[in-house]
């Protein structure tokens, strides 16, 4: 597939969004397990940081559509589209996990439900994001558990890593367990890449060319695909990039968006502001790479049909 | 219920693509506007087209046939490119199971032609909504045109009556009747779509008088 840039920003932002504000959560639900006092200025600030890379996804997402000013009927179709129920979930986390963080601003009772009611959105935001890539049975990179794992593995990594280089700005003594966070995450998530990678690189297409055209014998080979121009379907599903292009890209993420901020986080101390700002943005850019990677990756079964020019 | 469909015959169809010239012909000039047709004398031409031909080579040489092979949309029964829709622009008609696009309705976000197995929709570059083949349906209910031609653009240009038109789910129909006698078949049967366009195979070639390298003749 060719991947689209206003889905990458949409997805890696949101992700980020939404493990920015689940590493706030849980801070808060272990200070009030430990009886500690819960940081209610950090966590409404953090809230606020979180709606706004929310905001940036949903953004991104208008850039994606042919007729954006039309985006409001998106939400009609729930009961059968996931995109619909993206459409739906989106903007539902990001008014709650805003309302969570002025809560908190205002030291309001009610943050604790807000919380959860957030956490609820996130949770869904999280399955709507990935089904709508998992669902599509005939694109089969993209088609298996790991698309949803590795979404929220890596929104989480990328959220606890930002919520790091917050809390080293006004809330030092958090910095230690959101460091360990994005540590254990960032390795889970590259474990769950990892392991998506290789069961991608044993995939075998069910489509051939003899099913494209009902043909039987063993051999079939498209001389023509009718046309010498190109079309939506020369353009939407190649990415054009050589195999050893995509080699690369794969050597970036994993490299940007696991190794060094890894490394990064394991150096980092409570004071390291620049040091985990930077871990935030080198992930972050990496995690770009990841998803241009991902789209990239799944082979259209259509392409079977536009083999050949002529 | 009724299922219309198109039936084409890869034994006579010669791959001289007056479908595809009279389909763009009909389609540009309906209500819905025209289709893009971006510098058609450029050096990179680019535009809509809801049918294509294209062409295959298929056996093991010196056996090989060249196959000549139309593509438009199957209006499948259980269509994918329907529920992912988010606007409800995708839908497929209850009365006559054409899959059609509501033009404005849709917001041109690519993910029917993503769930579609068999590339049979385009975003139309000018006008930014999915576009795809509707069998016509402007056309084949409209009474000011004489009955014999109502029929999709493509079916009437084919000069070989290699296309078939008609209700597949009707047993006595022309099109039922070719699949069944003939061994029509759908693509991509994999992903369990369940096309309403069927192909008919190439027939087994007749012996003749000529020396042949083999008597079996691929499909």
């Amino acid at each position: 597939m060719r991947p689209a840039f206003s889905v990458v920003f949409l997805t890696t932002l949101i992700g980020a969004g939404q493990g920015l504000f689940l590493a706030l959560l849980m801070v808060e639900w272990a200070a009030r397990l430990s009886q500690a006092p819960v940081p209610a200025g950090f966590l409404a600030h953090g809230s606020i940081v979180a709606v706004l890379l929310c905001c940036g996804g949903l953004a991104a997402s208008f850039f994606h559509l042919g007729r954006p000013g039309r985006a409001w009927r998106a939400a009609a179709m729930w009961r059968t589209s996931w995109l619909s129920r993206e459409v739906i979930a989106l903007p539902a986390f990001i008014a709650l996990c805003m309302a969570y963080g002025i809560a908190h601003g205002r030291g309001a009772g009610i943050a604790v439900f807000l919380g959860a009611a957030a956490l609820a959105a996130c949770a869904a935001l999280f399955v709507c994001t990935s089904m709508i890539y998992a669902c599509i049975r005939f694109l089969q990179e993209w088609s298996s558990p790991f698309t949803f794992v590795n979404f929220v593995l890596m929104g989480c990594a990328s959220g606890f890593t930002l919520a790091a280089a917050l809390a080293a700005r006004e809330a030092s003594t958090l910095v230690t367990p959101f460091r360990y966070g994005a540590i254990i995450l960032a390795l889970a998530a590259l474990a769950s890449r990892a392991a998506s990678l290789v069961r991608n690189a044993r995939l075998v297409p069910r489509s051939t060319t003899q099913s494209a055209i009902g043909a039987r014998s063993a051999q079939a080979v498209q001389k023509s695909r009718g046309f010498t121009g190109g079309s939506f379907n020369t353009r939407e599903f190649f990415h054009g990039v050589s195999g050893r292009g995509l080699a690369g890209v794969l050597a970036l993420f994993m490299l940007l968006a696991f190794v060094v901020p890894l490394a990064m986080l394991a150096m980092a101390g409570e004071d390291s502001r620049t040091l985990l700002a930077l871990a935030f943005a080198v992930q972050y850019a990496g995690l770009l790479a990841e998803r241009w990677y991902f789209l990239a990756d799944a082979r259209h079964p259509q392409n079977l049909y536009y083999q050949s020019v002529a | 219920m009724t299922q219309l469909a198109l039936v084409i015959d890869l034994d006579v169809c010669v791959g001289c693509h007056a479908c595809v010239t009279s389909c763009k012909e009909w389609n540009t000039s309906g209500e819905a506007g025209s289709l893009a047709d971006l510098m058609p004398y450029g050096r990179d031409p680019s535009g809509t087209f809801f049918n294509r031909v294209q062409t295959f080579e298929v056996g093991q040489y010196p056996d090989t046939q060249t196959v000549h092979f139309p593509k438009s949309c199957l209006h499948c029964e259980d269509p994918p490119c329907v529920p992912v829709c988010p606007t409800g622009a995708s839908y497929k008609r209850a009365e006559d199971g054409i899959v059609l696009v509501d033009y404005d309705k849709c917001i041109g976000c690519k993910y029917c032609a993503w769930a579609c197995p068999y590339g049979a929709r385009e975003l139309d570059a000018k006008r930014k909504v999915m576009t795809k083949c509707t069998l016509c349906v402007d056309r084949i209910y409209d009474k000011s045109i004489p009955e014999r031609e109502r029929k999709p653009a493509c079916v009437n240009a084919c000069p070989t009556s290699a296309r078939l038109f008609g209700d597949v789910h009707d047993p006595e129909s022309e099109v039922s009747k070719a699949i069944r006698e003939r061994g029509g078949y759908t693509l991509m049967p994999e992903w369990k779509t369940r096309p309403a366009n069927h192909y008919l195979p190439r027939r087994e070639a007749a012996p003749c008088d000529l020396p042949s390298p083999s008597s079996s003749s691929p499909r």
